[in-house]
């Protein structure tokens, strides 16, 4: 199965939006995201990141990128300016987990989440067999990765809960990239959610 | 630095007849613009760009003139060739602004009604007048739309005040080392600078031509304390430290610090020059501009005018227009649903960072002006 820009969480996330909507990408990187959002679905984007290439090159993408850091309140961005608040792969890489999910649901009327699922039975596996996890979606060694968060579907899910935000949708994919209907935190390595808060 | 530089240039001269009413009450009945151009307009006059100077800056953006090369751009690093702002691709225009002295209309020019100098009756200027006869050059060049207006500093405050003011003919606004309003402590250093220079008993009220001097020593003591606000502390403690200029502490109070060598330095270059008047007039522009008091304070329904894209950029160590001030056009920006975006650039040398040569401050430059459609 071939995937857009080969992230198959894009294709879902892209089918979440509606033509037109106001979309903000935190953690954008290049913007390629957000660059297929505007070609495909017309949507008017905004980037967040704070490393230095990520930004010249999400300007050279032609997107509107906000240099900034997630670890602290999105001071810049006024209460439900956005449709969809975007965090794609990102989230195990934020310390304020809680912060972060909250700041998403005060800027925008949805968060689109995507994150690695450390619970994937190749990961439990290896950490079986003594070595901590390498995988399609948890592509770092563990000295030189940018995560620092460990977490599993039902941990975020639990997380959820206890935040009183709602899971309106969720995809589970595994490592090419396939749909995982049944036995999830144990079969999935990349998990998509859509979140909006208690109302 | 990468690219090459316009070479030779020359500065150009246009007179306007129609009066022009300033913001503060008073009116100029003709005046002088002082401007250089580099590069070419082309058929559809899409590509300008204008680049507006901050606090003692000029028309004299770029190059050298044929009979002196020693004399180059102030901004020369960022325009040519190949450079940025790229005169291969776009019309580059600078100007001096109004109330200089480099040759625009201002309070060393005569004043036509009394045929003297006009010193201390040159009418004060905001930022908004500026705006105002830059649009009537723009007219003369045959220039509609700006691809994009530039500046840092005070050079920034302009472009922003064009995109509220004149939103149909700004395409893009790139704002450096700027801020939507002065905070206290701006206008603060301002003030002292401001005293130094009408304290100075060669300041004669603002008329001190008819008396054949200079108020040298309150512009060298404006300009120091305005040099060291440029700077950010750790420049400081690595381009001087406590170095000395002679070998031993000599207890006197001449120069013994190397910072106090080259502020002194600075503050003679600058006050052998520069007019204090013009010093007066352009900080008191700084501490007027403020587009947010047309909406009790509001940049978010200031900023619902203009429709620019903008590129907002900040300096890390610049503490005289903090991160923070960019990020507050940032924020109106935003509110508004515009096309934004914002560059934190790592750089030491505080408020001053926007004149330096970095790889990747101007890439970004580089690399927004080569997504504006012309």
């Amino acid at each position: 199965m071939t995937h857009t820009l080969g992230r198959p969480d894009f294709d879902l996330i892209t089918a979440w939006i509606e033509p037109g909507d106001r979309v903000l990408d935190l953690g954008c990187g290049d913007g390629t995201l957000l660059r297929h959002l505007i070609d495909t679905r017309g949507v008017h984007g905004w980037g967040v990141e704070i490393d230095d290439a990520n930004i010249l090159a999400a300007i050279r993408n032609g997107i509107n990128v906000i240099q900034g850091n997630l670890e602290r309140p999105l001071d810049e961005f006024a209460d439900q300016g956005f449709d969809h608040v975007v965090l794609s792969r990102t989230l195990q890489t934020v310390r304020h987990t809680e912060g972060i999910l909250r700041e998403m649901l005060r800027v925008g009327r949805e968060a689109v989440v995507s994150f690695p699922n450390f619970a994937y039975w190749k990961n439990l596996r290896s950490v079986l067999d003594g070595r901590m996890p390498v995988s399609e979606d948890l592509p770092y060694q563990w000295y030189d990765s940018p995560n620092v968060r460990f977490f599993t579907l039902l941990d975020f899910e639990a997380l959820c809960d206890k935040m009183g935000l709602v899971i309106r949708e969720r995809h589970v994919l595994d490592e090419e990239g396939n749909l995982v209907e049944d036995e999830v935190n144990f079969l999935g390595s990349l998990a998509v959610y859509r979140l909006t808060l208690n109302r | 630095m990468s690219g090459q530089s316009v070479g030779v240039v020359a500065a150009q001269r246009a007179h306007f007849d129609q009066p022009l009413q300033l913001r503060s009450g008073g009116v100029l009945p003709a005046y002088d613009l002082v401007y250089e151009t580099y590069g070419t307009l082309n058929a559809a006059k899409s590509n300008a760009i204008l680049v507006c100077h901050a606090l003692s800056g000029n028309h004299h953006i770029a190059g050298h003139y044929a009979d002196d090369p020693q004399n180059v751009g102030w901004w020369d690093n960022i325009v040519g060739p190949g450079r940025p702002l790229d005169t291969d691709k776009f019309f580059i225009v600078g100007l001096n602004n109004l109330g200089g002295c480099h040759g625009s209309t201002g309070p060393s020019s005569p004043n036509p009604a009394t045929g003297k100098t006009w010193g201390a009756d040159f009418p004060m200027v905001a930022v908004i007048d500026w705006v105002h006869a830059q649009a009537h050059l723009a007219d003369l060049l045959g220039i509609d739309s700006w691809a994009a207006i530039m500046g840092g500093s005070l050079g920034g405050m302009q472009a922003l005040r064009w995109s509220i003011t004149y939103p149909e003919r700004v395409r893009n606004a790139i704002v450096i080392a700027a801020a939507p309003r002065l905070s206290a402590q701006n206008i603060a250093f301002n003030d002292v600078a401001r005293q130094a220079i009408l304290t100075d008993p060669d300041f004669h009220g603002g008329h001190f031509y008819e008396h054949g001097t200079r108020p040298v020593r309150g512009l060298r003591l404006a300009r120091m304390l305005g040099h060291i606000t440029y700077l950010s502390d750790d420049q400081m403690g690595e381009k001087f430290g406590r170095e000395l200029r002679n070998e031993a502490l000599s207890y006197h109070f001449g120069v013994e610090f190397e910072v106090e060598s080259y502020l002194r330095y600075q503050g003679d270059k600058f006050a052998s020059y520069f007019d204090a008047n013009t010093y007066l007039l352009m900080t008191k522009a700084l501490d007027y501009f403020d587009p947010a008091r047309e909406h009790n304070g509001n940049l978010t329904a200031t900023m619902a005018r203009s429709t620019a894209g903008f590129l907002i950029i900040s300096f890390s160590t610049d503490w005289r227009f903090s991160p923070a001030r960019s990020k507050e056009m940032v924020a109106a920006l935003l509110a508004n649903g515009r096309n934004v975006s914002y560059a934190d650039i790592s750089l030491n040398f505080g408020h001053d960072s926007f004149l330096m040569h970095d790889a990747h401050y101007h890439d970004v430059i580089d690399a927004y002006l080569r997504k504006i459609k012309l």
